[in-house]
């Protein structure tokens, strides 16, 4: 098992014909996904081919949903044209849209999001975000395939190489599904619909949580796990010497009750009974540590 | 990307926000001119930096002539408040004071929607407010979709508590101020205070506004934000590269892919250094980004040997996208390019896609300045006890 994404996904890519979206198709074909089609506007009719098997281009994605039976989009589509995309894929009825692009204006997130409560049952993830992986079954977007096997380890993170990192140094135990949620204001998936979704999951025993200096959803993460969570989580916050970071007035901080700093998230995450790591490989030791006493 | 107070003044008049009128100054005989081409019998001489507190800090005077604008603008102008020099001063027409109110529309990213927060008791410093008396600022939530609209405008005065008798024109201030934040892609609009003269008029006599660096494809104009002080001449070189550099006061220079990955080599050079000598630390930020080339590597490594602060460099790399090898490529390249003007240890741990090729590369090429380690930790110690012996 894995959360959101398994080997029965069926998997679309918009903006599969750009530089992009076709360089990270083939890696995700050669990973063993199924991906059943792109979707480019105009392009509709016409196929890519990928290690010699054509991928179909359908205009939409509800024709490609009609098509191919496809459950699954991840969008590669320039930050302009994410919203209307990702608007898309919901009214599509996707169970699940996985947005790569990096870029896109935090009110075109706000309104995609705000569309996607409002409208339809898809997932958003992202965006600018580097996708989702549950070894062995399905990869998609721009995680590295081969870093790690599956296993019992669930993670999620805001960063893209930390989650590359943190797969690395715990890929003697493997992993259940690493989503990469991104660090944008505005993120579809957060930490704790992640940690949610790994308590549900039987597969997975353990849960790592990456983090990293800026507002405070590692807080809000240490509340849900302080009163919801069972599995042991680990926790690594990133950013304790990074130079302070614009700030967004005296309004922001009220919102977020919280400096926002590594610190203060490390501290509400020891708090809830996470242990912290101050390095990864530190990180990663407690984790083997947890999951050896399983 | 925030704004100077004048520059959010100039979006609140092009939205209809009533302001009371100003004119920018960088000299003191400029704000002399200016105040006598308001010829108000009270005049303010603003300080524009992007940080708050100015009024305490000095930045803030009133004037009753010219002369004496041009006096307080010469007290003001070259002021440092809070790490910010006052480069520019805004005089306006002094204002009738009879109510002092607090508004502002921001981006609630727990929520992932807009808040609008607003009170009846402006004026004073807002954080305290909302900690002291939270009954205080009233906090209503705004769908992203619908935006401040006039029925939302309205439920926000009442909320605050404003009088019967205000609420209408309040509430045309407050769609207004929405209007600006929809429009110029802002994250922030925020006045303190928003007031209501004697005369019964309500002014936005102050404007804060942040906007979201992401959409500047729609906004051709913003250019004429862009900055001209200049900050540190290295970060000014990084820029001109497209490089994410930013400088900091330690001796190890830092490089690697992706900005979590980096800030936590930071944080683990900074560890590794504590219990050393001096307590060596980062000397500086730089993520190369994902897919980076070996050109991004070498003007990323040249950057940082030209930093006289840097005693060692620790080239940090999980290839995701990023090649290993180009990563290897831009070390050899830049290393040939500076010939001898590179002479600080460079320390490179790369992992990931293609990293036996980076390797073997850098062993091929065996630079005597150029060592290789396993893990990140042994790395960022070698680097740091490095940056130790060459003090």
């Amino acid at each position: 098992m894995s959360i959101w994404l398994g080997q029965d996904s069926r998997v679309i890519v918009q903006g599969m014909t750009g530089s992009e979206g076709s360089k990270h198709t083939a890696r995700m074909i050669a990973f063993g996904t199924q991906v059943v089609g792109g979707v480019t506007p105009g392009k509709g009719g016409t196929a890519v081919t990928f290690e010699e098997r054509p991928v179909p281009v359908f205009d939409s994605v509800a024709a490609a949903k009609q098509a191919t039976g496809a459950n699954v989009s991840v969008i590669f589509v320039p930050a302009r044209f994410t919203k209307a995309a990702v608007i898309e894929a919901v009214d599509a009825g996707l169970d699940l849209a996985v947005v790569i692009t990096e870029g896109v204006p935090v009110a075109d997130t706000a309104e995609f999001f705000d569309y996607a409560r409002t409208n339809g049952t898809t997932r958003l993830i992202g965006p600018n975000c580097p996708g989702l992986i549950s070894p062995g079954q399905s990869n998609v977007g721009i995680i590295p395939g081969n870093i790690a096997g599956p296993g019992k380890i669930g993670l999620v993170s805001k960063s893209g190489t930390l989650t590359y990192q943190m797969m690395y140094e715990l890929r003697d135990i493997g992993f259940s599904t690493a989503v990469g949620i991104g660090g944008d204001p505005i993120i579809g998936t957060t930490h704790i619909d992640a940690l949610a979704a790994f308590e549900d999951d039987p597969e997975t025993a353990a849960v790592v949580l990456i983090g990293e200096i800026g507002g405070d959803a590692e807080e809000r993460a240490a509340d849900f796990v302080r009163q919801h969570m069972t599995k042991p989580v680990v926790g690594y916050v990133a950013g304790f010497t990074a130079p302070e970071g614009k700030t967004m007035g005296h309004a922001g901080a009220i919102v977020t009750g919280s400096a926002g700093t590594a610190q203060a998230k490390k501290e509400a995450l020891e708090a809830a009974g996470v242990r912290v790591g101050t390095t990864p490989s530190e990180t990663a030791r407690l984790m083997r540590e947890i999951v050896s006493a399983l | 990307m925030d704004l100077f107070e004048y520059q959010a003044k100039e979006l609140f008049e092009a939205h209809g926000v009533p302001v009371l009128r100003g004119i920018v100054a960088t000299t003191p005989e400029q704000a002399r001119a200016a105040a006598e081409e308001l010829a108000a019998p009270l005049l303010v001489v603003k300080a524009q930096v992007k940080t708050g507190g100015r009024g305490k800090a000095g930045g803030v005077k009133l004037a009753r002539s010219p002369q004496e604008a041009q006096d307080r603008a010469a007290e003001i102008l070259g002021l440092d408040i809070k790490g910010h020099t006052v480069r520019a001063v805004m005089v306006t027409e002094g204002a009738d004071i009879a109510e002092e109110y607090y508004f502002s529309l921001l981006l609630d990213r727990a929520n992932r929607n807009y808040l609008a927060m607003c009170s009846v008791e402006g004026g004073m410093d807002i954080e305290t407010l909302a900690v002291e008396r939270p009954e205080a600022l009233a906090k209503v939530a705004v769908d992203p979709l619908v935006g401040l609209d006039r029925a939302k405008a309205d439920e926000v005065v009442a909320a605050a508590g404003f009088a019967e008798a205000d609420r209408a024109e309040v509430a045309r201030v407050l769609v207004q101020l929405g209007e600006v934040y929809r429009a110029s892609d802002a994250t922030l609009v925020e006045v303190n205070p928003l007031v209501k003269t004697v005369d019964g008029r309500i002014i936005a006599l102050d404007g804060k506004v942040t906007l979201d660096a992401n959409a500047s494809f729609r906004h051709p104009d913003w250019t004429a934000y862009a900055d001209e002080a200049i900050d540190d001449p290295l970060e000014v070189r990084a820029r001109e590269k497209n490089l994410n550099y930013v400088k900091l006061d330690g001796s190890v220079g830092i490089i690697g892919n992706g900005a979590g990955l980096v800030m936590s080599t930071l944080d683990v050079v900074a560890k590794a250094g504590a219990d050393l000598p001096g307590s060596p630390r980062p000397a500086n930020f730089l993520d190369i980004g994902g897919g980076a080339s070996a050109e991004v590597m070498a003007n990323g490594l040249e950057i940082i040997l030209s930093d006289d602060q840097v005693q060692s460099v620790f080239v940090n790399v999980f290839g995701g996208i990023t090649a290993c090898s180009e990563v290897a490529r831009g070390i050899i390249d830049a290393l040939a390019i500076l010939g001898d003007k590179a002479t600080k240890p460079i320390v490179v741990r790369l992992d990931g896609n293609a990293v036996e090729i980076g390797r073997h590369m850098l062993q091929e090429a065996s630079h005597p300045l150029v060592s290789l380690e396993d893990t990140m930790d042994a790395a960022a110690r070698k680097a740091a006890e490095l940056a130790v012996a060459a003090e």
